[in-house]
C-alpha cells in the first residue's frame, strides 16, 4: 500500500556473493523529507544496500519502488529510474576529463535531453548550491577531496532526484575536509531532501538521522529515532558498536 | 580443381619455405640479441662518444622502412662491397638481424634503466668493479625483466621475414606466391599461408611463454599481458 | 660531385610524386585506423560474448598475418572472386586493417586503465551504456591511447612502402625505379630513407604537441 509521501520502498532486498549472505532480506520504507542513516560495522552489506536501489547491483531477491513503480525488474526504464534517484560515492567518481560544470551537466544534456546553455545554467545554479560556483571550470584533479565530493553531489543534485543516496560521503576525506562536505548534506536535510546516507561518522549520524539503522552480518539489527536508540532491548550491540565513537 | 591434393603436392614445396622463414625468425632475433644487448649496454654504461654512435645506428635502423633497408643492402651495399654473390637469404637475415637489434637495444635499455640504482651501489660496495656489477648483478635482472617485451618482437619478426619477398628470398610468402601463380588459384593458397603464419605464431608464443615461466624468480616482476 | 648533382637534379624531382602518393596512403589509413580501433576497442570490452569474439579473431588475424600477404589477398585474390580493388584501394583497405588492429590494443588497454567508478557515476546519472562508452570513457581512454597511437603511426609511415608490392609507386616504388634506371642504389635509398626518417621525426615532435593541446590536469 502506498501512502502519499511515501518515496521509496525496499521489500525484502537480498543478495550473495558467492556463499556469502551479504544482505538478508532487507525492508523498510521512506517518506518525503526522511533522512534514513544506515551505521554499523564495515562490509555489512550497507554499500550493497545502496547499490541495489538503483540497480547498479542486481539483488537475488526482493523488489524496491520508487513512487510506488517498480524499479527492479525494470529493464530499459532503468536508466529513467536512475535519473531519479541520486547517489554520491565514497570516491566521487568526477569524470576527470571534464570540468566541474560539464560533470555537472552532461547527464543534463545527455539523459535529460537539456540544451547546452540550460543546462549549463542549472549547473551552476547547483555548484553555487554547494558552494563551488568560482571552481566551475577547475578539474577533478585540481579539486581537493572535500571540493570534488562537493561537486559529485551537485552533480546527483542537478538531476531533480526524489531520493539521494549518499555511500559514505566523506570516508575518502581527510578529517579537515569533511566538514564542509556534511554541513552540505545538512542543508539538503533542511530544504526536505530525502536522504539515505551510510556513514561513519556518529555524531553526524545522530544529528541529522530520523531514523537510525543499526546493520550487521546483511540484517537490519535495530532501528529507531536517534534518541529512542537508547532505549531499546538490543541497545547493548549498538552500544557497544556506537560507544566507539563520540558521545551517545 | 581439388584444392586438398592440390596443398599436398605442393606441401613439401612449402616446407622449405616455412624453414626459410623460421632460419629468418632465429637470425633476427639471434643476431638482434647478439647486438641489441651489447648496443644497449653501450648507451646506458657507455662513454658519451660510444653512446652516440649507438643512438645513430639505432635511429637509422628503427627509422628505415624494412623494405628500403632490403632494397638499400641488397642492390646497393652489398655489391658495392664486393659482396653481389651473397644470397638473398643472407642478406635478408644480416637486414632482419640489424633491424631486430635496434629495437631490441630499446627493450634492453629500459631493461637496464629499469634496475635501481641501489643494485649497482651494493654491488661496488662489495668490492666489484664495475663491469663485474654489470655483468652478474644488473645484466640477469635485465634480462629477466626484458623477457616479456622480448617475447612480444617474435611476432613482428615473423611478420617482418615476409617482406624479403621483395629481395628474392625463397621463404613462405614467396613459395605461396609461386603456387599461386603456377596454379592459378589465388584466394585458397594465400589463406592457406595466412593459418600458417597464425598458426606458427600461436606456437611461438606458447613456447615462449613456457620459457617466460620456467626462468621466473619468485617475487620478481615479469608478469607480461 | 656528380651524385650531389644527380640526387638534386634528377632524384629528388622523381622522388615527390612517389612522396606525395606515400602522403596520401597514410593520410587515408590513420583517420579509418583510430576510428576502427576503437570500434574493435569498445567491442571488446564492453561487447556480448560473439561481438568480442569476433573483435578477438579480427586483432588475431590481422595482427598475426603479415601485412605483405594481406596486400597480396586484398590485390591478386580478391579478383578471383569478383572484387577488383585499384592497388592504391587495396592498399589502403590492407594498411587500415593493420592498422586498425594495433591500434584497438592500445585503445583497449587504456579503458581498461580507467578507474570503474567512472562508468558507476555515468550509470547512476542514468545514462544507457552507449553514452557512458561515448561521453565518458572514450574521450579519456583515447587521450591516453596516444602514445601508442603515435607509435602506430610510425610504423604506418615505414610500412606505407609495401604499397610497392603491389604495383602502387609511392616513395620506396619510385625510389627503385629511379635506382634501377641510373644504377644508383645507395643514393636513392639513403635519400629515400632519409625522406622518411624526416617523416617520422616529423611526426613524433607533432605527437608532443598534440598531447601538450588536449592534455588534462591528472
Amino acid at each position: 500500500m502506498t501512502t502519499d509521501d511515501t518515496i521509496l520502498r525496499v521489500e525484502g532486498l537480498a543478495k550473495s556473493f558467492g556463499t556469502t549472505e551479504v544482505l538478508k532480506e532487507i525492508s523498510f520504507t521512506v517518506r518525503k523529507g526522511e533522512t534514513k542513516v544506515f551505521i554499523g560495522p564495515s562490509g555489512t552489506g550497507k554499500s550493497t544496500l545502496l547499490r541495489c536501489i538503483n540497480q547498479l547491483i542486481i539483488p537475488d531477491a526482493g523488489h524496491v519502488y520508487l513512487h510506488g513503480e517498480e524499479v527492479t525488474h525494470a529493464g530499459a526504464r532503468i536508466n529513467h529510474f536512475r535519473s531519479k534517484i541520486g547517489m554520491v560515492f565514497q570516491n566521487f567518481n568526477l569524470f576527470d576529463h571534464m570540468t566541474a560544470v560539464r560533470n555537472v551537466e552532461i547527464a543534463l544534456m545527455k539523459v535529460k535531453g537539456m540544451k547546452e546553455d540550460e543546462a549549463r545554467e542549472k549547473a551552476l545554479f547547483e555548484l553555487r548550491r554547494v558552494g563551488m560556483e568560482d571552481r566551475a571550470d577547475h578539474y577533478p584533479a585540481q579539486l581537493s577531496g572535500g571540493q570534488a565530493q562537493r561537486v559529485s553531489i551537485a552533480r546527483a543534485l542537478a538531476m531533480d532526484p526524489d531520493v539521494m543516496l549518499f555511500d559514505e560521503p566523506t570516508s575518502a576525506l581527510d578529517p579537515e575536509l569533511t566538514g564542509e562536505v556534511l554541513e552540505v548534506i545538512r542543508g539538503l536535510a533542511r530544504a526536505g531532501m530525502t536522504m539515505l546516507i551510510v556513514t561513519h561518522e556518529m555524531r553526524f549520524a545522530l544529528s541529522i538521522a530520523d531514523e537510525l539503522l543499526f546493520m550487521e552480518h546483511g540484517t537490519i539489527l535495530e532501528r529507531g529515532a536517534p534518541g529512542d536508540l537508547a532505549t531499546s532491548p538490543t541497545f547493548e550491540r549498538t552500544r557497544q558498536f556506537a560507544g566507539r565513537f563520540a558521545d551517545l | 580443381m581439388d584444392l586438398a591434393a592440390i596443398l599436398i603436392s605442393w606441401f613439401p614445396f612449402l616446407v622449405t619455405g616455412i624453414i626459410a622463414t623460421l632460419g629468418l625468425v632465429l637470425a633476427a632475433l639471434g643476431i638482434g640479441f647478439v647486438i641489441g644487448l651489447p648496443a644497449a649496454i653501450g648507451q646506458v654504461y657507455g662513454s658519451r662518444p660510444v653512446a652516440f654512435l649507438i643512438n645513430i645506428y639505432i635511429w637509422f635502423f628503427r627509422g628505415l622502412p624494412l623494405l628500403v633497408l632490403l632494397f638499400l643492402f641488397y642492390f646497393g651495399i652489398f655489391p658495392l662491397l664486393g659482396l653481389g654473390w651473397v644470397s638473398p637469404f643472407l642478406v635478408g637475415a644480416l637486414v632482419l638481424g640489424l633491424h631486430g637489434g635496434a629495437y631490441q637495444a630499446e627493450i634492453f635499455r629500459g631493461a637496464l634503466l629499469s634496475i635501481g640504482e641501489g643494485q649497482m651501489t651494493a654491488a661496488r660496495s662489495l668490492g666489484m668493479s664495475r663491469s663485474q656489477a654489470i655483468r652478474h648483478v644488473i645484466l640477469p635482472q635485465a634480462l629477466l625483466i626484458a623477457l616479456p617485451g622480448w617475447s612480444n618482437e617474435y611476432p613482428t619478426v615473423l611478420t617482418d621475414t615476409s617482406v624479403c619477398y621483395a629481395i628474392g628470398v625463397a621463404e613462405l610468402l614467396t613459395r605461396a606466391s609461386v603456387i599461386v601463380s603456377t596454379e592459378y588459384i589465388a584466394m585458397p593458397i594465400y589463406l592457406a599461408c595466412a593459418g600458417i603464419y597464425l598458426v606458427l605464431n600461436y606456437v611461438g608464443i606458447k613456447g615462449l611463454h613456457i620459457l617466460e615461466k620456467r626462468v621466473s624468480v619468485p617475487g620478481f616482476e615479469t608478469g607480461s599481458d | 660531385m656528380d651524385q650531389l648533382a644527380f640526387v638534386i637534379n634528377t632524384l629528388l624531382p622523381a622522388l615527390w610524386g612517389g612522396f606525395v602518393v606515400t602522403l596520401g596512403l597514410i593520410a587515408l589509413t590513420a583517420p579509418f585506423g583510430v576510428l576502427i580501433g576503437a570500434a574493435v576497442a569498445v567491442g571488446r570490452v564492453y561487447g556480448s560474448r560473439p561481438v568480442q569474439f569476433l573483435a578477438r579473431a579480427y586483432v588475431t588475424f590481422f595482427k598475426g598475418t603479415p601485412l605483405l600477404l594481406l596486400l597480396f589477398i586484398l590485390y591478386f585474390g580478391l579478383p578471383s572472386i569478383g572484387i577488383s580493388l585499384s592497388p592504391f584501394v587495396a592498399s589502403v583497405l590492407g594498411f587500415i586493417f593493420c592498422n586498425s588492429a594495433y591500434d584497438s590494443e592500445y585503445i583497449r588497454g587504456s579503458i581498461r586503465s580507467i578507474k570503474e567508478g567512472q562508468f558507476t557515476a555515468g550509470l547512476a546519472l542514468g545514462m544507457a551504456r552507449g553514452q557512458v562508452i561515448r561521453h565518458v570513457i572514450l574521450p579519456q581512454a583515447l587521450r591516453r591511447s596516444i602514445p601508442g597511437l603515435v607509435n602506430e603511426f610510425v610504423y604506418l609511415i615505414k610500412y606505407s612502402s609495401l604499397a610497392y608490392m603491389v604495383t602502387v609507386v609511392e616513395l620506396t616504388g619510385a625510389g627503385k625505379m629511379i635506382a634501377t634506371r641510373y644504377f644508383t642504389y645507395n643514393e636513392t635509398f639513403l635519400v629515400v630513407g632519409l625522406v622518411y626518417l624526416s617523416l617520422v621525426t616529423v611526426t613524433t615532435i607533432g605527437a608532443h604537441l598534440l598531447e601538450r593541446r588536449v592534455a588534462i590536469p591528472v
